[in-house]
């Protein structure tokens, strides 16, 4: 097979081919085995230094990407960046010579504005790893849900996945509707009319304007966090007429002709889009997706440094 | 002053409806005599244009000259050499300056600056309002009283309706134009580029269509009911096209201006978060750019004017949502234009010197636009068949924010002629 590889920096989807992501889901598969080791650590990064840099605040992605690293054997700094707004692009600049100055590998990025990323990676010799752009790309979020789809239904051609909410200013929205497309499954988007981005369907998915429309349609749910901070912008009138027309209950799953499948990259907003008996229900796989988080992050930050999928282990999951 | 002898070139006089093959010659700072075999004068020097194209100085009625209060990024003197060696004879600078150009001394000093840099005239525009803040009306009279040409907030829209309505009819009295940066704010708040595909896919704040034609109708909605003369700075959409169209079928007062950038690009070219095409208003979309070519066609759009924005080259080093909008726009405005206008099929020669040089001097009351006998020398000598590569390096301009850095251009100024004097002459470098 002729040898695929990722390139310098993971910065989206939308620019990966399927075989780079089949790549990246194909690799994650041994690295799940090694967080489930009494000694969770292999000697793959060893010597490789990894900065991880946060312009913005996050828990489970920044954790999800240190153990990731730490499973991994790599040397690791935590930069939690606050700029103010004002400089938020010298700071960047600044801070890319600065590090490189300092001999490193890889870094992992958040940062509030879109196309951050890839304008470091521009800047860099370094790997560069997207961690979530503004309303750009959460890649590796995309790839862990991927991931997890691939587990419970042992494919993704041909799966309807419904991604519900606020996708305007999601991340991770534009993430999976990239990798989901790129790898045969149908995507639909649901929500409010002011929650939608101008042109979604351009981008080759369904649009259902109601929850309803998503549940009868959908494999799988993608139900994303209501942004709190979204509504001064007067998106939605308020929290619980949000719950009322777009939450998913079990009520609403009740009617729905088959299981739906229950994702959320979280954190959720229990009672507003996903009611709490959902999330803890017997087709979530919420906690799973979390799991998945730190193989598939593994995975990048291995193929990145230059390893190839053969080292570890034979594959397995070999996709359809 | 002994005189410049202009032979042989294709002479375009959209003042007069000219376009043949003569000969210009200028003394004491004036055109004396346009015609064939025009003798020399002893002492005159002669210039050389067959095959090049003889034209009314260009006049751009939209730029913007940093001083006084960002030196560092474009001053009046390398505004005004800059625009010399885009074929500029003339330009109007926008009052966003620090602090803002809204009273007579600030207009006075642009004035004086111009003067001494003694290369393409400036005409200073004023503030529509004191520190453009959109409140109390600047002192009209005493701007035109110092030399302003025009009023205008732009940079800021005029957000109050009244204080739209009341300098439209205050300026009146001035015969100016007043000169509106047509975006309804709370739809635009915080864009960074076209509301579209391009602004989904790329996950930033899009400003739709409708925040430029809301303000452009309601601009409209003002001339007609004040009869003032309303000027619609840097048209970006079909829809405002649309509009003025109709304005002008009722005989309002309304001019209106198109970019090089929303005539030749689209939001496209904000792919790869290039901070080079961000600009406002955005690059929209395809529809739009047509929109804007057959506008210029028909004369919807009455001028080309380059919205000339100069910055640091590491202000635009930073991501998308965080640099600042605009781009250069002097010294490749004609070249774009050419190949974009003429090549493309959409205005004849002729057609494009009006838009660019007779037709803004109209609009806002200059001296210029033509080369009749008697009127003030201001010619520029267009080689219309070179092409030649942008290179930001060689710009004259201060800054190198350009989106055309690795454009191939078609035609360029080879010589520039201020009041008779040659200000710009292509591969000389500028004297003092």
């Amino acid at each position: 097979m002729a040898a695929v590889t990722l390139g310098k920096d993971l910065v989206g989807l939308e620019h990966a081919s399927a075989e780079q992501i089949q790549l990246i889901l194909d690799t994650a598969e041994p690295f799940k085995e090694v967080s489930e080791r009494a000694i969770k650590k292999v000697p793959a990064l060893r010597g490789k230094t990894i900065v991880n840099l946060f312009f913005e605040a996050s828990t489970r992605t920044r954790i999800s990407f240190e153990f990731a690293e730490k499973r991994l054997s790599a040397d690791t700094v935590n930069v939690a960046a606050t700029g103010s707004s004002a400089e938020k692009g010298e700071t960047l600049v600044d801070t890319a010579r600065n590090l490189e100055a300092m001999r490193i590998d890889m870094v992992v990025i958040r940062h509030q504005s879109s196309g951050a990323a890839q304008f470091l990676g521009e800047r860099i010799r370094s790997n560069v790893v997207n961690a979530g752009d503004g309303k750009h790309e959460h890649p590796t979020q995309a790839l862990l849900d991927l991931l997890t789809l691939r587990d419970r239904f042992q494919r993704i051609a041909g799966l309807k996945v419904a991604i519900c909410g606020d996708i305007l200013h999601s991340r991770v929205a534009r993430s999976n509707i990239w990798g989901l497309l790129k790898l045969g499954a149908e995507v639909g988007v649901c929500g409010p009319a002011t929650l939608m981005p101008r042109g979604i369907e351009e981008l080759g998915v369904t649009m259902l304007p109601h929850i309803e429309d998503a549940i009868g349609w959908a494999d799988a749910l993608n139900i994303l966090r209501l942004q709190v901070e979204r509504m001064e912008g007067g998106f939605i009138p308020s929290q619980r007429e949000y719950n009322r027309v777009f939450g998913v209950s079990s009520e609403r799953l009740a009617k729905a002709p088959k299981d739906l499948l229950i994702m959320h990259p979280g954190p959720m907003n229990r009672g507003v889009e996903i009611d709490s008996d959902v999330a803890d229900g017997p087709h979530s796989v919420i906690l799973p997706q979390v799991t998945n988080g730190v193989a598939v992050r593994m995975a990048v930050l291995y193929l990145l440094s230059g390893g190839s999928p053969e080292w570890t282990a034979p594959k397995t999951g070999e996709e359809s | 002053m002994s005189g410049i002898l202009i032979k042989g070139g294709r002479v375009i006089d959209p003042s007069r409806g000219g376009d043949g093959q003569a000969d210009v010659l200028i003394q004491d700072g004036k055109i004396e005599a346009v015609g064939r075999n025009v003798p020399a004068p002893p002492g005159a020097s002669v210039i050389d244009a067959a095959g090049k194209v003889v034209a009314p100085g260009l006049i751009d009625v939209h730029v913007h000259l940093r001083e006084p209060g960002q030196e560092d990024l474009e001053t009046v003197a390398t505004g005004a050499m800059a625009a010399a060696a885009g074929g500029f004879t003339a330009v109007c600078a926008m009052p966003n300056t620090d602090p803002v150009t809204d009273n007579q001394a600030a207009v006075g000093f642009i004035v004086s600056q111009a003067q001494k840099a003694a290369k393409a005239r400036v005409y200073p525009i004023g503030a529509v309002s004191l520190g453009q803040k959109g409140e109390h009306l600047a002192e009209f009279g005493e701007l035109v009283g110092a030399g302003a040409v025009a009023v205008s907030d732009d940079g800021h829209p005029v957000a109050s309706s009244h204080l739209m309505r009341t300098a439209l009819e205050y300026a009146k009295t001035f015969g100016i134009p007043v000169a509106d940066h047509c975006e309804e704010m709370s739809l635009a708040h915080g864009g960074a580029m076209h509301e579209g595909i391009v602004s989904t896919r790329l996950g930033l704040k899009g400003i739709p269509a409708a925040a430029e034609e809301i303000m452009v109708a309601r601009d409209i909605i003002l001339a007609e009911l004040t009869g003032g003369h309303v000027h619609l700075c840097h048209m970006s959409t079909r829809g405002s096209v649309e509009l003025i169209r109709r304005a002008k079928e009722k005989g309002l007062r309304v001019t209106a201006e198109a970019t090089p950038h929303h005539f030749t690009l689209t939001h496209e070219r904000c792919e790869n978060f290039d901070t080079n095409a961000k600009m406002n208003p955005p690059l929209r979309e395809s529809e739009d750019r047509e929109a804007i070519r057959l506008g210029l066609k028909d004369g919807t759009l009455d001028v080309i004017a380059s919205d000339h924005a100069p910055h640091h080259y590491d202000a635009k080093e930073r991501a998308f949502a965080d640099a600042p909008n605009g781009i250069l726009g002097l010294e490749t405005a004609l070249g774009l234009a050419i190949r974009e206008l003429v090549d493309g099929g959409y205005l004849t020669l002729p057609e494009l010197v009006a838009r660019m040089s007779t037709v803004p001097a109209r609009v806002f009351n200059l001296p210029g636009g033509t080369l009749a006998v008697g009127a003030p020398a201001d010619v520029v000598v267009i080689d219309p068949a070179v092409r030649w590569k942008v290179d930001p390096a060689t710009f004259y301009s201060k800054s190198r924010n350009t989106p055309f850095g690795q454009d191939t251009l078609l035609g360029r100024a080879d010589f520039t002629i201020v009041g008779g004097r040659i200000v710009y002459e292509r591969g000389h470098s500028p004297g003092g």
